[in-house]
């Protein structure tokens, strides 16, 4: 009875101190990713002069441009198991999603493998965006004149 | 000041999707279309354009500013001409993330081979 209720103690306990460790390292990853962002493009706009809107969407390439290389490499599923959600929630996510469904299905052919499942993971993402943001403008057209 | 805006908004939107991740049976492609629904919903409100100047890159980078893109694209087009402009402009700066994507992962597909 005793060893019981000591297990129950320990199937409650674990699991959360886990989630709890995951929280935090997303947030330090995803933060991280954050704060280099900034810095990178502060860095860009001081040394190449460019304006704000295109230092970020510079950042925005670059991020899609390493996500994309690692995950040709085959490793960035390593990093998504020790950086969990701070790696999928920012741009990194996406392009890991599109690079690996691509790199997945190569082998069944170029066109029948590569071409029909290339945004098999990323598709959602583009639909439900596309669907909802002009569902919202058409909202905003109605509301605001 | 806006270093830390950034660390705090792109790593506390990450710990909700970890969050979200563990104590709901979601998948990872979930939590990204729901971030990019979001965005395009704080856009909507107005808060998002508040929240990159605010935090610079912690919010351009996350995948809910592919949400706000659409739908700012998308009201720019109705501002121009009319209903039509949504259909032709939703797209446009979101292309930048799209195409990248596409171009970056076909290169690499080709040039890589998978690794078993």
């Amino acid at each position: 009875m005793n060893k019981e209720e000591y297990k129950k103690l320990i199937a409650k306990k674990k699991p959360k101190e886990t989630r709890a460790k995951n929280a935090l390292i997303s947030f330090v990853v995803g933060g991280t990713i954050g704060v280099s962002g900034e810095l990178v493009s502060h860095l860009m706009m001081m040394s190449f002069g460019v304006s704000k809107a295109t230092s970020y969407m510079l950042v925005c390439l670059i991020l899609i441009f390493g996500a994309s290389l690692l995950t040709a490499l085959g490793k960035f599923d390593d990093w998504v198991k020790k950086g969990k959600c701070g790696l999928i929630v920012p741009t990194t996510g996406f392009a890991h999603s599109v690079t690996s469904a691509a790199m997945e299905y190569r082998k069944d052919g170029l066109i029948t493998g590569l071409g029909a499942n290339f945004f098999k993971l990323a598709g959602s993402v583009i639909l439900y965006g596309i669907v909802s943001a002009f569902f919202l403008c058409l909202l905003k057209v109605v509301i605001y004149g | 000041m806006i270093y830390v805006w950034s660390f705090t908004l792109a790593g506390l939107v990450c710990m909700i999707g970890q969050i979200i991740l563990d104590n709901t049976k979601l998948t990872a492609g979930h939590i990204t279309s729901l971030f990019t629904v979001i965005g395009a919903i704080l856009s909507f409100c107005g808060i998002y354009s508040w929240l990159i100047e605010k935090c610079g890159a912690g919010a351009t980078i996350l995948i809910m500013n592919f949400g706000h893109m659409l739908f700012t694209s998308g009201m720019i087009g109705y501002d121009e001409i009319g209903i039509l402009g949504i259909f032709t402009d939703l797209l446009c700066k979101s292309s930048l993330a799209i195409v990248s994507a596409i171009v970056f992962s076909f290169i690499f597909a080709i040039l890589f081979k998978p690794r078993d």
